[in-house]
């Protein structure tokens, strides 16, 4: 059983999407789909386990020898990124009953969970496939489940914002296969470990220069880089809570995962970083997409807008820190990975409870609710100073490890830089605060009750992850660098 | 000793986070609330006095919790400035109590249970800092505290509050995170250790640039301190709550700053190498400056708390006066300041708040007559301004002796002048006010009849922190012993 971990975190997902189809009762579903996102993370619980102690794991699948047949392979980097999915689509599963009584017809329920189903297995299996080909398939998977997801919205916008993404979408994934298919066209091979031996004998090419050159648009495409952001804010804002909750925490997650893929293990460092200046071009974008997406956010109404800015923003620092080209700078963007998942995981979550309660997420419609609403309000501040990087929150400890990286490397101007677009951040969450805690509410808004426990339970689920992780670093820092340390060849 | 000392250590920093669970169970008993804060803040004392007995009998203390980020951790440690501030907060906040529970139950505000509860963990941050074993530990409740005193500034929760929160809370997250926490971490990179060591953390290998740069960025970083240009919070968090202002803003936010200040010159820096340090004398004509600067906006202030915010700019400065300059003198002088300007600003603002609640008054100019209404209040509003002013029979005498003779030990000319001239100034912009009080400009102005002094809790706060200034000039000599054990300290690694 044990052995079948690797395969089985895709399987899970996958096979209950359909079993959905069967029950059809929402609340069973729901409780289904509760089980089955449980039961992932548990499984990617087992694999850290695993990789910690005995390193590596290759599965083949149906036994079929790599490179003919697809192998799937975990290592730390892999098994962190399937932790950080599976547990913040199975805490924001729990909510998924309550929160879809209020936006969405019953007739839909079914839909939904079958889609978020879909599109998890989807991203687990990028994750865990060690086949350029296989990356792919799931790709197009999360990605239609995902744009599937958004339309659910109830605003008609929803239908808008979930096109748009697919146009943007489906040019990206059309990318990173043409890139594939360049670079099969070389080596002849689409196994992952087998193209790393394999591209330097060519790399000097244009054509394995052309494949590089696709895979990181289509990539950055798909991860929402400045300037390539467009489809991001409006797919967040309008898509149902949940997919929000779901997608802000892991499919950009899931997009750098390959980034760092490509760059680092695949065509490996020398070529990405030093034959093409690819580390300027980052930093340049990462830099002003902190700056431009943070000071987008300040003038947004919408709140679900505003922090989906930010998320632009919180790539652009996981993208800086992936720049500096060292395990130093990996490590703290894959530490800002997992942090930002709960960050944000806990804010559109806390907004989910907003909408149920009020309806909506307008700045004027969340005035007073720090009244109303004490807990969610609460998991918001404390989601927020999360994301400004306040000491004690998770936040605090990214910022550290970036600067740090980042002064090793001698970019003390980027340092600083850093820290002046967490000072955007304040005034954004800021706003968000005076709305609630300040103002009185509005008088055409009903006065409203705290969110059910049902709600609360999950969102504090996530807002307790930000402040442990924030003091107990043990797990996110210990496995962040150890795969920094694994992709830089070193053995931790 | 039934409890050992490491477990006193951590009490002080954990206790008032306790009592923050009372206080929320208590919400709806007033009497049993208020009783729990008195009992917290006398157990903390007495807390807090054992340590320093411990430390005066030559007790070395360190506790670790766990490691944040390996390496750097929450550290916790006793050493004499740390005990001085501590002492001096939570004696304070004992006092502070008893006279909220006068100001705010008289003047009905609302949400006391929230008020009390920030109050506890703004003292449980001030423990943190004033124990900080090393600068990591001391940024953590540094940040802790802006935070939780930003619902104590902005407690009404009017527009004004809202205004005022947002430049405070602007102004000193924008510094720490901006300079302090910058610095922070270029200071563990280029020392490899944050620990506070006496002596300093440099080892004279780093480039003296670079220290440079970094003393500049830890002085602005620490907005707390208030050195031009980045005072304008504290004026700003006057819309606050009196007792807010009195303790926070007179005490334990602003000392805060130019404690963490003394510490990052003392232990990580060192004064051998402070003199050395090209931005030095750049940061010590800008804190002359700042003494000079606030005095004068001081005296064109009509209300009375922005006049002792101001005031309170000044005030810090001199600390960073002392603790720049790095001989013997100024860091007694800037130690022992610490307490002399604690005690003298709390009981001006405990003056000024016992105004508001019984005559309403916020101005000075609507404050002629009032000395035969409010005696006892305008008598020790009158023994605090010595204090500040620097003149027997205040305890501010001793500080500012020390003080100039640093200065002259250093031939800072600039700066003795600078607090000769800010001192004048000082009498200028407080001494009118008791002075009116009794006899006004406009003989029909005084006010006779019957005494409206402030709710007897707030009046108890009142005497006994003005005895206080009485008492430090009388008897210096604890303060002095412990000021001089600073200096030992600090001076250690000359061997």
């Amino acid at each position: 059983m044990l052995n079948h971990l690797p395969i089985l975190q895709v399987i899970v997902p996958l096979l209950a999407a359909p079993i959905c189809l069967f029950l059809q009762k929402p609340k069973i579903v729901w409780l289904f789909a509760c089980v089955a996102t449980a039961l992932t993370f548990l499984i990617s619980v087992l694999l850290l386990q695993q990789v910690n102690v005995s390193g590596t794991l290759v599965y083949e699948l149906g036994g079929w020898e790599a490179p003919w047949g697809i192998e799937y392979r975990i290592d730390d980097l892999n098994a962190l990124l399937l932790l950080i999915i599976s547990s913040i689509s199975a805490v924001v599963m729990w909510a998924g009953h309550i929160s879809l009584s209020k936006e969405l017809n019953a007739d839909r329920h079914l839909y939904f969970y079958v889609l978020y189903l879909l599109s998890l297995a989807g991203m687990l299996g990028i994750v865990a496939t060690g086949d350029a080909f296989n990356v792919f398939v799931f790709l197009e998977v999360s990605s239609l489940s995902a744009y599937a997801l958004i339309a659910l919205g109830r605003d008609r916008r929803a239908l808008w914002a979930s096109y748009k993404y697919l146009i943007m979408g489906t040019i990206g994934a059309t990318f990173i296969l043409i890139g594939i298919g360049l670079m099969y066209q070389m080596t002849g091979t689409l196994n992952m470990h087998d193209l790393a031996t394999r591209l330097p004998e060519v790399s000097q090419t244009r054509t394995v220069f052309v494949s590089f050159a696709f895979i990181v648009v289509g990539v950055c495409l798909k991860l929402a880089l400045f300037p390539l952001h467009l489809w991001l804010p409006n797919a967040y804002a309008f898509a149902p809570s949940l997919v929000t909750a779901l997608l802000a925490a892991t499919s950009t997650k899931v997009a750098i995962y390959l980034l760092i893929r490509f760059t680092f293990s695949i065509y490996g460092l020398s070529f990405s970083f030093t034959t093409l200046p690819l580390n300027v071009l980052f930093l340049v974008l990462g830099v002003l997409g902190v700056f431009v997406a943070s000071v987008a956010a300040i003038y947004k109404r919408n709140t679900k807008r505003l922090f989906a800015y930010s998320s632009v923003a919180q790539v652009g620092y996981m993208i800086i820190g992936f720049s500096v080209g060292t395990a130093a700078g990996l490590s703290a963007s894959l530490i800002h990975i997992f942090n930002h998942a709960l960050m944000k995981g806990a804010i559109f979550l806390a907004l989910g409870a907003v909408v149920y309660r009020v309806g909506s997420v307008n700045l004027s419609q969340i005035n007073g609710l720090g009244r109303e609403m004490p807990y969610t309000m609460a998991a918001i501040v404390i989601g927020g100073l999360s994301l400004i990087g306040v000491p004690l929150t998770v936040g605090f400890i990214s910022k550290w490890y970036l600067i740090v990286a980042l002064l090793e490397n001698g970019w003390w101007p980027v340092a600083l830089l850093v820290l002046l677009g967490s000072l955007l951040a304040v005034i954004y969450v800021w706003k968000v605060v005076e709305s609630a805690y300040f103002k009185p509410a509005d008088s055409d808004r009903e006065p409203v009750k705290e969110a059910p426990l049902g709600f609360l339970i999950p969102v504090w689920v996530l807002v307790i992850a930000n402040v442990y992780f924030g003091l107990d670093t043990r797990l996110s820092v210990g496995v962040a660098q150890a795969a920094a340390a694994g992709l830089f060849g070193v053995t931790p | 000793m039934i409890v050992s000392a490491q477990t006193v250590l951590q009490l002080t920093v954990i206790l008032p986070l306790l009592s923050v669970a009372g206080l929320i169970m208590a919400s709806r008993r007033p009497n049993l609330r208020e009783a729990i804060s008195i009992i917290t803040g006398v157990i903390l004392f007495s807390l807090v006095v054992m340590l320093y007995q411990g430390m005066m009998d030559g007790d070395v203390l360190r506790v670790h919790w766990f490691d944040v980020i390996p390496g750097l951790g929450f550290n916790f440690h006793i050493e004499p400035l740390g005990v001085l501030f501590a002492l001096i907060a939570s004696f304070l906040w004992i006092i502070t109590t008893f006279y909220a529970i006068g100001y705010m139950r008289k003047n009905g505000e609302s949400n006391q249970t929230r008020f009390y509860s920030c109050f506890a963990i703004a003292i449980s941050a001030v423990m943190g800092i004033a124990f900080a074993a090393d600068l990591f530990t001391l940024f953590i409740f540094y940040e802790v505290l802006t935070l939780s005193t930003y619902p104590l500034v902005t407690h009404s929760g009017t527009e004004a509050a809202k205004k005022g929160g947002r430049i405070y809370l602007g102004i000193l997250l924008t510094t720490s995170i901006a300079f302090l926490l910058f610095a922070v971490i270029a200071t563990w990179f280029v020392a490899g250790t944050l620990d506070f060591t006496s002596g300093g953390v440099f080892n004279g290998q780093a480039n003296p640039l670079v220290l440079s740069v970094l003393l500049v960025l830890f002085v602005f970083g620490v907005g707390k301190a208030a050195i031009m240009p980045f005072h304008r919070w504290l004026p700003s968090a006057m819309v606050a709550p009196t007792p807010v202002s009195a303790l926070l803003h007179a005490v334990a936010v602003v000392k805060a700053g130019v404690f963490s200040i003394m510490k990052i010159c003392l232990y990580i820096f060192g004064l051998d190498l402070l003199p050395l340090l090209s931005s030095t004398q750049f940061l010590l004509y800008l804190a002359g400056f700042t003494v000079l600067m606030a005095s004068l906006i001081a005296m064109r202030q009509d209300s009375l708390k922005a006049r002792l915010a101001y005031s309170t700019i000044s005030q810090l400065s001199y600390i960073i006066i002392g603790a720049l300059l790095a001989t013997a003198s100024g860091v007694l002088g800037g130690s022992m300041h610490i307490a002399m300007h604690a005690f003298g600003k709390i009981t001006l603002f405990f003056c000024a708040g016992a105004i508001y609640v019984s005559l309403g008054k916020t101005r000075i100019s609507d404050m002629q007559g009032i000395g035969w209404q409010m005696p006892v209040t305008m008598a020790a509003f009158f023994i605090a301004s010595l204090s500040i002013i620097g003149v027997p029979p205040g305890g501010g005498t001793w500080s500012k002796w020390f003080l100039v003779m640093g200065s002259l030990e250093a031939g800072q000319w600039f700066l003795i002048v600078a607090l000769m001239i800010s001192s004048l100034l000082n009498i200028a912009y407080l001494l009118p006010i008791p002075f009116r009080a009794f006899f006004p400009n406009d003989q029909t102005d005084m006010v006779r009849g019957s005494m409206k002094e402030a709710p007897l809790p707030a009046l108890i706060a009142i005497i006994v922190t003005t005895l206080f200034c009485l008492i430090l000039f009388v008897y210096p000599q604890p303060l002095y012993d412990l000021a001089q054990a600073i200096l030992n300290t600090a001076e250690a690694s000359h061997g």
